[in-house]
């Protein structure tokens, strides 16, 4: 049987009073695509959070490929190959589309320049960057310099997706990657979606989108009250039986389906 | 899902540049606004290019003569370096009320420590500038660490550091003749360089200097753009990937750095260390002044050093041509506090449009 790519027992994280997670399991396969459904404030982000450093758990424990991980910061998953689009996006408005998409991982110029004074190498970043937006469908870039504030809400969430596409080596995880969108470009994620997986990478997704989640998860995991309830197959049940779940309306299935 | 086909078929016949990036914002006004976004120390610059020729017109070669454009620097380098200073803070989100403090308790360690205990001028001058670090290190720690309002926690710092300085220094004045005989090294930034009727003491080529290289930082350097993100949004900067921690302190050290800085800068200016000296009660003031004036947003994250170093060039040639037209100095005061209200509301306008 295939382990887990990445895989979480007992997290539990407490803001005071509040109980975000309360001994969440969980499970990624690899080269699935897993969507994670639930209520607002059933700890969805948090508990996607734990996995990408963003927060530490009071409890739990999370393994990568098998081996046990301790992430600190966001920047520590990133390192191990994990990558994020935050429900928040987590974009400097003020700064290019270029500079937010390399924010943290600059590239810096080879030569002496490079090494003596750590100058950025801006052409190769804009290239780059010009680059994977054109992959997302997102043509016609007239300016990679142009402020992220400047960008319609859609045209952000574009970018966010773009950064984790190009820079997501092991897991990327998408937290409600469609909530500002429009039609196209909600497909256009979609789109983007089944290519990385077919690059073999595989995708935690967080989405209300009920015929979104139907259409490309492989696996359903649904989130209640700070934890797993349980894993859906999407050919096995119905959107208004995910709903039912999510909700309390229903019982879950007898036998979760075990990872 | 057969569903959600039939609406998203019946969008596929639509224009294929939805989600183009094409720069909405065309004519005029949205030009200006774009030119300013990207350029955010146009403006102080325009005013203060306006300000020399509405100045140079009115006095003649009095005013536009190379001694007296040369005396604005020398006029402005302690604020300029202090401004310098201020700006990596508001850049930040933060606003430091120390600044012109730690400057003037630096000058008295850098005069105490080769008068009352015979170091090398030198290493005392080594020792005033780390102090300065250190002074920034503990405000640094205080606002990332302990998650203290800057406003507060300098304005602690700037009574504290006040306090040591005069307690420390037994309100003692160390003679400018003094220094000249026996630590000359203090007052080396004083050494000035002449070109015809220009004057380029030190410090004025250290000030010009030091924004040259924290405008290349901030431009061309990772650390800079941390710094612009930090001050943008830090929770963001935190999930990109950015050590917010690590940039705040490095922005609150080299603050305190470059205030010893500018002590060694004062001392070769006045010649002499005084406890007392304005700057301690001032400082603070003029530089956010000439950062407010130079378009930096004091939200954090917008604004160029350059507009901080114009910003104080402005206030130096009002200050210098209003004095010369035999004004009252009150309306130096009352022309400045105009220049600040109009740069903020401009730096509102700039984000309004863009938003
Ligand atoms: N930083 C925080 N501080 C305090 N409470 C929080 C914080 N983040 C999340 N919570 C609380 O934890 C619960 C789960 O939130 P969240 O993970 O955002 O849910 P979801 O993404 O499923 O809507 C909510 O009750 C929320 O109010
Ligand atoms: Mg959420």
């Amino acid at each position: 049987m295939t382990q887990p790519i990445l895989k979480a027992r007992g997290l539990t994280k407490r803001y005071g009073k509040v109980t975000a997670l309360d001994r969440c399991d969980f499970d990624l396969m690899p080269g699935e695509i897993l969507a994670v459904i639930g209520d607002n404030g059933a700890g969805k982000s948090t508990l996607i959070k734990a996995l990408s450093g963003a927060v530490v758990p009071d409890e739990g424990s999370v393994e990568l490929d098998g081996k046990k991980v301790d992430f600190h910061s966001p920047i520590d998953a990133r390192e191990a190959g994990i990558e994020t689009v935050y429900q928040t996006l987590a974009m400097s408005p003020a700064l290019s589309i270029a500079d937010n998409m390399f924010m943290g991982r600059e590239i810096i110029q080879s030569g002496v320049m490079g090494k003596l004074f750590r100058r950025l190498d801006k052409a190769k970043m804009q290239e780059i960057a010009r680059e994977k937006l054109n992959e997302l469908g997102l043509m016609t870039i007239q300016n990679i310099n142009q402020a992220v504030e400047t960008l319609s809400g859609g045209q952000r969430q574009g970018v966010a997706v773009a950064r984790a596409a190009a820079f997501g080596s092991k897991v990327i995880i998408l937290d409600e990657p469609t909530a500002a969108l429009g039609v196209k470009e909600s497909r256009r994620v979609l789109e983007l979606i089944q290519d990385v997986k077919s690059r073999g990478i595989p995708i935690i997704l967080i989405s209300h989108n009920m015929p979104h989640v139907f259409e490309v998860a492989d696996r359903i995991h649904v989130h209640r009250l700070g934890r797993r309830l349980c894993v859906i197959d999407p050919k096995e049940h119905s959107m208004s039986d995910a709903v039912a779940f999510m909700t309390g309306a229903q019982e879950p299935p007898e036998h979760p389906q075990a990872a | 899902m057969s569903q959600s086909d039939n609406f998203e078929a019946a969008a596929s016949g639509a224009a294929t540049d939805v989600a183009s990036f094409e720069d909405t914002h065309k004519g005029l006004v949205g030009q200006i606004q774009h030119t300013l976004h990207v350029n955010p120390a146009l403006v102080p610059l325009i005013v203060l290019v306006a300000a020399i020729c509405i100045f140079g017109l009115v006095l003649g070669s009095k005013f536009f003569s190379p001694f007296a454009l040369t005396l604005i620097l020398q006029q402005v380098q302690i604020v300029g370096v202090l401004a310098a200073a201020q700006a990596l803070i508001i850049l930040t989100a933060g606003i430091d009320l120390s600044v012109g403090a730690i400057a003037v308790f630096c000058t008295v360690i850098m005069g105490q420590f080769s008068f009352r205990y015979g170091m090398p001028p030198a290493a005392a001058v080594a020792c005033g500038l780390a102090m300065g670090t250190a002074i920034g290190a503990v405000n640094g720690w205080l606002v990332s660490r302990v998650k203290l309002p800057p406003f507060i926690v300098t304005l602690g710092m700037w009574q504290i550091v006040l306090a040591a300085n005069y307690l420390y220094s037994d309100n003692e004045t160390i003679r400018s003749q003094d220094i000249a005989n026996d630590a000359a090294f203090l007052q080396f930034l004083g050494y000035k360089l002449k070109f015809g009727g220009a004057v380029f003491p030190l410090g004025v080529i250290l000030m010009i200097a030091l924004v040259l290289v924290l405008a290349y930082m901030l431009r061309s350097t990772a650390w800079g753009r941390h710094v612009y993100a930090v001050g943008d949004d830090p929770e963001a900067a935190e999930l990109a990937g950015v050590n917010v921690h690590k940039t705040l302190m490095s922005v609150y050290m080299l603050v305190g750095f470059i205030c010893g800085l500018a002590a060694w800068v004062m001392i070769g200016r006045y010649g002499s260390v005084s406890p007392s000296a304005t700057t301690g009660v001032i400082g603070n003031i003029q530089a956010i002044t000439a950062v407010v004036i130079g378009g930096i947003s004091l939200f954090g994250g917008r604004g160029s050093i350059m507009g901080a170093f114009f910003g104080a060039l402005i206030v130096g040639v009002f200050e210098l041509g209003l004095r010369m037209a035999g004004a009252d100095p009150q309306w130096t005061y009352l022309l400045i506090g105009v220049l600040i209200i109009a740069a903020v509301s401009v730096d509102q306008w700039i984000r309004k449009v863009t938003a």
